[in-house]
């Protein structure tokens, strides 16, 4: 393997990783007002079915895609209504919603299995794809890659360098503060969990319309994505660029265990492409095992040059969640 | 008074099964079913026999399995979404066993006892191993769960491909079905097992005194409630949650071992076949109380046999039985939410 297939192997795992990232960003905008989305698994399965036979039906791969990002918000839509206004539990609606919305997909979708479909053509950008290097690994993808590029920059800004996103970041973490200081806390979490479901939205058609092009119903092999997305979004500490960091990183493990494939032959393949899972657990466990009680004492106990350096290391991957995350608010 | 409540309860109920039935039909009309013959056939797919009705307690057996672990873990207010691996890692401690002593001089039912017991203690393990990530490594438990849930399935299929493949070259359809003497006793022409049976009985009824009538059961859902207030009245909160992830993993375990001695005869990559989110979703629908879990997962597991037939007969997919599953969950949570605002108003 030469330098240019490696160059073209890391193109494609930014590409194959676009649908992620619209995922996690979508749910970290939605956890940071203080909404947890749990319905991701089957909210981007519903929209890459939704978006592929929208597709198939009108002939628009526009149409598919804002299929895709309408269904994600409706499915928000219910979740918001329902723990907000409901007050019903935000997990128990997620869980539901993650298992209807994957049945509705493969019910629905029946009548769509294996159709020849459009793809989204490749729109590589004049003069910037030849430049060296990142010509080929920025500037040579359709335009749903570029749009991922940039919903992680925008959603970045957005959070941490605009007043709005201030505030976003004030009811995720101390509502009441927030209403006090003249924020609407429900109508922002309405408008935050909608908005970040219609970018969860977005994955599905990316999906069935571009990195995994059709619908093959549950041999898609997108089961299960959400519930990556989801740990992704925990994993990137609800700061978008840090998430965007962990799906590039998940993709390109899986497609390292592609490339390693005919190198290890003794390992099956359904057991390198679930490799990544594993290491995902440890990446949880080591952001959030700072955080717990015992291990404060354990650091304390040590003589002070190695206590620096471990609390430097898990300081460094260390993430907490909004503060008011899950928790209801009741403005009187 | 109460009795109007009572009244108005059930009245919502059935507002939900009608929002629940009502929207279903709309995606049937949408699918182009017809779809009064689709209700049709949900009924005779798994009441029109006696056989079909036996079908629908062999799917009973693992979902009340796993229902009853799951209010353990509810009431101790964990959200145990890691029972898919619990139940998997059953099935493989099971298959163990049966594969290490089946070969042996040990009589075949004590081998089977062995490995039904070695079920418990796999689920049981894996749970524990959320708990220990819970409480010692500050992963919430839905987490560490889904992410054990993938490590669970990674770890079946590499067993059924790799160290505990068929002779010749491992496939997708599990590893080599056991001798006839390691299954457990099947009723005579049908497929349903009355130590099965049995177990899945026996676990509701103790799960259900457990929590209803003993002071543990007292003190686990004083953990669920307020942990804070729980640990200052001077209950040991973390061994109180670890207790419960044990319960439910060794009653998700003894799940996978009754797929694989009764049901599958080996081990298959997908053992836990969604059993344990539907269990979710039946002690969702129950509102997490033990009395009602039996009927509503025996109703859960009739309409699962009864989409079987669909595919052949309607031409419509089988997950209909989980489309109106999900509809009802949702619809009983919202309208439950929706009578409290009315409540709260009046």
């Amino acid at each position: 393997m030469d330098s240019s297939q490696i160059l073209i192997g890391l193109a494609s795992v930014l590409a194959g990783a676009a649908p992620l990232i619209f995922a996690v960003t979508g749910e970290t905008l939605s956890e940071r007002a203080g909404v947890i989305n749990l319905s991701m698994n089957g909210t981007i399965l519903l929209t890459a079915m939704g978006g592929f036979a929208v597709t198939v039906e009108t002939g628009s791969i526009l149409l598919g895609f804002l299929a895709g990002a309408v269904i994600g918000a409706l499915v928000a839509l219910v979740i918001a209504f329902s723990s907000i206004t409901l007050k019903q539990s935000q997990v128990a609606v997620g869980f539901v919603l993650a298992l209807l919305c994957r049945d509705l997909s493969y019910f629905l979708g029946n009548p769509f299995m294996g159709l020849p479909g459009p793809r989204l053509p490749a729109l590589p950008l004049p003069a910037l794809k030849d430049l060296p290097i990142i010509g080929t690994l920025i500037f040579n993808h359709d335009l749903l890659t570029y749009l991922s590029f940039l919903s992680v920059l925008l959603a970045w800004l957005w959070v941490f360098r605009t007043r709005p996103g201030l505030m976003l970041q004030g009811i995720g973490e101390r509502p009441a503060a927030a209403f006090v200081r003249g924020a609407n806390v429900q109508a922002l979490r309405y408008f935050y969990t909608v908005l970040g479901g219609a970018l969860i939205g977005l994955a599905g058609p990316t999906y069935s319309l571009s990195v995994k092009a059709g619908w093959k119903g549950t041999i898609s092999g997108l089961d299960g994505i959400g519930w990556i997305a989801l740990a992704i979004t925990i994993f990137g500490g609800w700061n978008p660029i840090r998430a965007a960091f962990g799906a590039y990183l998940f993709a390109f493990l899986q497609w390292l265990g592609l490339v390693l494939q005919p190198r290890l032959p003794g390992i099956p393949s359904q057991v390198l492409q679930v490799a990544p899972f594993p290491l995902m657990i440890l990446t949880l466990l080591f952001v959030n095992i700072g955080n717990a009680e015992w291990v404060g004492r354990t650091l304390a106990a040590l003589p002070a040059p190695t206590r620096r350096l471990l609390y430097r290391v898990l300081r460094a991957l260390r993430a907490s969640p909004p503060a008011a995350l899950g928790v209801p608010f009741e403005s009187e | 008074m109460t009795r109007t409540r009572l009244w108005t309860n059930i009245g919502f109920q059935l507002l939900a099964l009608l929002l629940a039935l009502g929207i279903t039909t709309l995606v049937l009309i949408a699918a182009g079913a017809p779809p009064l013959e689709a209700y049709r056939n949900l009924a005779t797919g798994s009441l029109g026999s006696f056989k079909k009705f036996t079908d629908v307690l062999v799917s009973w057996v693992p979902l009340l399995l796993v229902t009853a672990g799951l209010l353990a873990t509810f009431s101790a207010g964990l959200w145990n979404i890691g029972v898919e691996g619990q139940i998997t890692l059953g099935a493989i401690a099971t298959t163990w066993v049966l594969r290490e002593l089946g070969e042996s001089s040990l009589p075949p039912p004590l081998v089977i006892f062995l490995s039904i017991l070695a079920g418990a203690v796999g689920g049981a393990l894996w749970a524990a191993l959320t708990g220990a990530l819970k409480t010692f490594g500050g992963v919430n438990e839905i987490f560490g769960g889904l992410g054990l849930n993938f490590v669970s399935t990674a770890l079946t299929i590499f067993l059924i491909f790799g160290p505990w493949k068929r002779p010749g070259t491992g496939s997708m359809s599990g590893t080599e079905p056991f001798d006839a003497s390691l299954n457990l006793y099947l009723f005579p022409g049908l497929r349903l097992s009355p130590w099965a049976l049995l177990l899945a009985v026996l676990a509701i009824v103790l799960i259900f005194f457990l929590l209803q009538g003993t002071y543990f059961g007292l003190r686990l859902k004083a953990v669920g409630r307020n942990f804070r207030a729980a640990f200052r009245l001077g209950i040991p909160t973390w061994q109180y949650m670890m207790l419960a992830f044990v319960i439910c993993g060794a009653l998700a375990g003894l799940a996978g071992a009754m797929q694989v001695t009764a049901v599958f005869h080996r081990l298959i990559p997908s053992i836990s076949s969604g059993y344990g989110y539907a269990g979710l979703m039946v002690a969702m629908l129950v509102n997490y109380q033990a009395v009602w879990a039996a009927p509503v997962a025996l109703f859960f597991a009739a309409l699962n046999i009864g989409s079987i037939q669909l595919p052949i007969v309607l031409k419509l997919d089988s997950t209909l039985s989980g489309v109106l599953q999900g509809f009802l969950v949702l619809f009983v949570l919202m309208v439950e939410g929706a009578r409290q605002r009315i409540m709260r108003r009046s």
